[in-house]
């Protein structure tokens, strides 16, 4: 049975504590941020390491992305350097994965008999992660609103129980639900509290300062070297086993790159040997995790 | 016959795969039924099944065979490793034409049997381009999570389920029931056959047939464009497309903000078809309409106000995109984008799209003459034509490329045809695409596809019979046609290699074949020896099948072959050629003398003629051939006892195979 269409949320943590509160509801681990930087919410490690191995887990979260070539200095109202996904992981995939989420929809305010929503073909692919999967992109009167996919592989491993993965964009997601055509005038908190605020008030000079740094300021010298020893130090702590560790270094190289890509020194054919490098990573991080797993969650060397 | 219905309820399956998937459905299903020889097979699909509807026997034959054994009287072991091989006993054999036989009886089996046993692994194997996992219980792929299985033989389910071993085929079993449209008619119902499953599938919003869909978008489309005195944009593959991604279309019309419409409509209607599946709109002039049209999947409850309103919005923000494209791009001269072609590989033995310009600078500056172009232009055009590869707007939408070029480069001041020919270049793209038809068009048109036959042949990636990566095909079928609709005057052979130039050849003449134009006789004077000038090639192909639809033209034909025919035989038995020319002391019979005479009368026309390119006139000379070498057949023997005279003869029917072989190789010449 679906749920009932409930009235729309007023501001953007509305949309997220109901997010929470829905998925909370369906037994999923309500997971705080990851605090390392990252260009998608797949990088959290809930999402990347715990999709391989037979074990189930179903956790849901909020994770802020980074996509330092996207700043726009706060000019565009529709991209941002920074922004927030909400991200869902259930493994097993549950019999009717597309009713669980239209019925998130629906708790947010959105009526399928009065909206189009649609599942369009879009395979998922992350080269840095070696991981692919096949879905849609979810449309919501043409708007992309989700990314849903079944989870095929993960650091070039084949995933045991294929897991569903949903990726809500939640600025973008708020932006139609209170009808806002700039992210920046989009109430954040509600709009009849005694202060309230918009994204603009929280966040429009982070934008303007961080576009300013990933174009024209972060040093590349020191971002390369950066990269370089996340590199050697991933390369180190996986030797001895440390999954954890290990893939932390491997999420800092990934955003290392990226920064550096945005500024605009890492030419084309460097770009795929970057992203080879980073999946090397990711790739030996996965399976030691996974050795981790089936030596029933020790890491799999001896340390020290 | 008994109806067999089956249908593939899953999630949804990609628009692009669905009619493929339907055919194989229909192939597979009538292959591995071919025992109940199926027949009006017909199959449906849409975005969340696969349908098929057949008659089938109800039961498979009874075959009778007969199994031949051993000899009779052939030893005893034999036959009981006959009789254990078919679980025989020794009563059951008689004996047939000296050798010890079994009867046997292959009895008929049940329809429903057949089916049950069939499906479950022509499922297993169904060729879809990409599948996947859903259940680590299960090693079942489909292109999405399969989710119901129906079967029915004359309304009763098939009874077979997809489990096996340790596997257990996500618990999917055949049965009776489908579900209609998602959100109008959600839940399961049950189906007794095909007419009450159509029927019922459309009672709950579901139409099954794909062209079904496709004609009532194409209706309400046209309706609504009409209602504000507008046309719709023809797109056979959108509307194709949108037919795949809906089950109830529903046509709603929008409207684009004003503030977009000095946008180019290119731009316009590539942002719309591809990130949203629109449908463009025309004012009566041509010009783009401030409207769109988008095809819902729902009759929904407000009559479609919020879908409308929603899709506003989100192309009022993808076209603030293509608008931050344009604008920034139109701050940069093409020229200044030139050093970032060299980071473009074009290939990775062929250099960078800047090397390749380089070469098409040259290469286009060396045709320009030969089409009637102005050199400077030319080159000019060459130097700009992948510019917009790396600007802002091509990179979001790579099927703008050459549009926006020509946009650029106009806004920057440069020559109107420069700026055509960098849009144009890339024509024809298909079967259907127009010519380049301005001079400097044509030079840069056939520039980029001569480079780009060239290159691939001398790094080796000739296409093969089953692969063509790189178009190759489709750039020399751009040659013919780009030389043909121009008459463009140019030996090809002095700017590729001779293998390019065959490859090239071959597909004028697949070109002719699928026109229904006599290939053989281009492939007969392609056989006179590599010419390079297509046109020349094409109007000496016509004259000669003027001559050849001639009496005079078929005569000599036959005897030409006749004539080739004694050499070849001749030459084989001698183990020599006999090439040298004839000597007048040795003719023997007036018909020999005259023959020659006619030969020397003709040779020397027919060159001038053939060099002139007046081939009609060279067909009528070459028409003198025919009385006096029919005279020489009647009357005079070849192989005459005196050597002498036989190898005198056989040197005058060479000297006949050398003329006309200046006009064709006529034994290329079919029917």
């Amino acid at each position: 049975m679906t749920v009932a269409v409930r009235p729309a949320p007023r501001s953007f943590q509305e949309v997220i504590l109901r997010l929470n509160a829905f998925w909370a509801d369906r037994g999923c681990v309500i997971l705080q941020p990851y605090d390392l930087e990252m260009g998608a919410g797949t990088f959290h490690p809930a999402t990347t390491l715990r999709a391989l191995g037979p074990a189930a887990w179903n956790a849901a979260y909020v994770q802020p992305c980074r996509r330092p070539a996207d700043g726009r200095y706060g000019e565009n109202p529709n991209r941002l350097q920074h922004y927030y996904q909400y991200q869902v992981i259930l493994k097993p995939a549950p019999p009717d994965p597309q009713g669980l989420l239209l019925d998130c929809y629906r708790d947010l305010g959105l009526d399928p008999l009065r909206h189009d929503f649609r599942f369009v073909e879009d395979d998922w692919e992350s080269p840095t992660l070696g991981a692919w999967g096949l879905g849609w992109e979810v449309w919501c009167d043409g708007m992309e609103i989700t990314q849903f996919t079944y989870f095929q592989q993960v650091g070039g491993i084949a995933c045991e129980v294929p897991s569903v993965e949903l990726t809500l964009g939640l600025e973008r997601l708020a932006m139609y639900i209170l009808g806002v055509e700039n992210v920046f005038d989009l109430p954040f908190n509600d709009p009849a509290a005694a202060a309230p605020l918009c994204y603009g008030d929280v966040f429009l000079r982070a934008e303007r300062e961080f576009s300013a740094y990933n174009f024209e300021h972060a040093d590349t010298a020191t971002l390369l070297r950066q990269f370089e020893d996340a590199e050697r130090e991933c390369s180190a702590l996986i030797a001895k086993g440390l999954a954890f560790p290990a893939y932390d270094q491997c999420i800092m190289a990934s955003h290392r790159f990226n920064l550096l890509d945005a500024r605009g020194v890492i030419s084309v054919a460097e770009r795929a040997a970057f992203i080879a490098r980073v999946r090397a990573l990711a790739k030996a991080c996965c399976e030691a995790w996974l050795a981790g797993e089936r030596a029933g969650g020790q890491p799999a060397l001896a340390v020290g | 016959m008994p109806e067999l219905l089956l249908e593939l309820f899953s999630e949804e399956i990609p628009a692009r795969m669905q009619a493929r998937a339907a055919e194989d459905l229909a192939r597979l299903v009538s292959a591995a039924l071919a025992s109940l020889s199926p027949a009006d097979v017909r199959t449906f699909h849409g975005p969340r099944r696969l349908a098929l509807v057949a008659q089938v026997a109800a039961a498979t034959p009874e075959e009778r065979t007969v199994e031949r054994g051993p000899r009779a009287g052939a030893p005893e072991a034999a036959l009981a490793g006959f009789l254990r091989k078919h679980g025989a006993t020794r009563e059951a054999v008689r004996e047939e034409g000296g050798y010890l036989v079994l009867d046997r009886i292959v009895p008929s089996v049940p329809a429903a049997e057949v089916v049950a046993r069939e499906l479950p692994s022509l499922l297993r194997r169904f060729p879809w381009p990409k599948s996947m996992r859903w259940s680590g219980r299960s090693s079942f792929t489909w292109v999405r999570p399969l989710r119901r299985i129906l079967c029915l033989l004359d309304g009763t389910v098939v009874p077979f389920a997809l489990a096996e071993g340790d596997d257990d085929g996500h618990g999917l079993r055949a049965g009776n029931e489908t579900e209609g449209h998602r959100f109008l008619a959600p839940g399961a119902f049950a189906v007794g056959g095909f007419a009450d499953y159509r029927a019922e599938l459309a009672a709950r919003h579901v139409i099954l047939d794909a062209a079904e869909r496709e004609a009532l978008i194409r209706r309400d489309a046209a309706r609504l464009a009409e209602a504000e005195g507008l046309s719709v944009v023809e797109d056979p593959a959108l509307v194709a497309e949108i037919a795949g991604l809906t089950e109830w279309p529903v046509a709603l019309i929008g409207r684009i903000d004003e503030a977009f419409m000095d946008l180019p409509p290119e731009v316009l209607r590539t942002s719309m078809r591809v990130n949203q599946r629109y449908l463009s709109l025309r004012r009566p002039d041509g010009s783009a309409a401030p409207r769109f049209i988008v095809i819902a999947n729902i009759a929904a409850a407000d009559g479609g106000s919020a879908i409308v309103a929603g899709n506003e919005r989100v192309l009022r923000a993808r076209l603030a995109d293509a608008r931050f494209f344009w604008n920034e791009d139109l701050k940069r001269p093409l020229e200044t984008l030139l050093p970032k072609l060299a980071e473009v590989t074009f290939h990775a033995k062929l250099g960078s799209q800047r090397d390749r310009v380089d070469r098409l600078v040259r290469l286009a500056g060396e045709l320009a003459p030969l089409v009637g172009a102005d050199r400077a232009k030319a080159e000019r055009a060459a130097l700009l034509c992948k510019a917009d590869l790396v600007s802002g707007m091509v990179g979001e939408f790579p099927e703008l490329q050459g549009v926006m070029g020509r946009y650029y480069a106009l806004a920057h001041g440069e020559d109107g045809e420069v700026a055509n020919a960098i849009r144009d270049h890339y024509a024809p793209r298909g079967a259907e695409d127009e010519v380049p038809a301005e001079p400097v068009s044509i030079a840069l048109a056939l520039a980029d596809r001569l480079d780009q036959l060239a290159g691939f042949f001398a790094i080796g990636e000739k296409p093969t019979g089953s692969g063509d990566p790189f178009a190759l095909r489709r750039a020399a079928l751009g040659v013919v046609r780009i030389v043909r609709d121009n008459r463009v005057r140019l030996d090809l052979g002095h700017f590729v290699s001779a293998d390019v130039l065959d490859f090239i050849a071959e597909r004028l003449r697949v070109q002719l074949r699928a026109e229904g134009k006599r290939h053989d006789i281009v492939a007969a004077v392609l056989g006179r020896g590599v010419d390079g000038d297509l046109v020349r090639v094409l109007s000496l192909a016509d004259a000669l099948e003027t001559f050849l639809a001639s009496e005079d033209g078929a005569n000599l034909r036959t005897a030409h072959a006749r004539a080739v025919n004694i050499l070849r035989i001749e030459e084989r038995k001698d183990g020599r050629s006999h090439d040298d020319p004839p000597e007048a002391a040795l003719f023997a019979a007036a018909e020999e003398r005259a023959l020659a005479a006619a030969l020397d009368a003709v040779e020397p026309t027919l060159a001038r003629e053939l060099a002139e390119e007046r081939f009609t006139e060279a067909m009528a000379t070459l028409a003198a051939l025919r009385a006096p070498l029919d005279a020489f057949f009647d009357r005079v023997t070849v192989n005459d006892p005196d050597s002498a005279l036989r190898a005198n003869r056989l040197r005058l029917l060479s000297r006949v195979r050398r003329a006309m072989a200046r006009v064709a190789d006529f034994s290329k010449l079919e029917g």
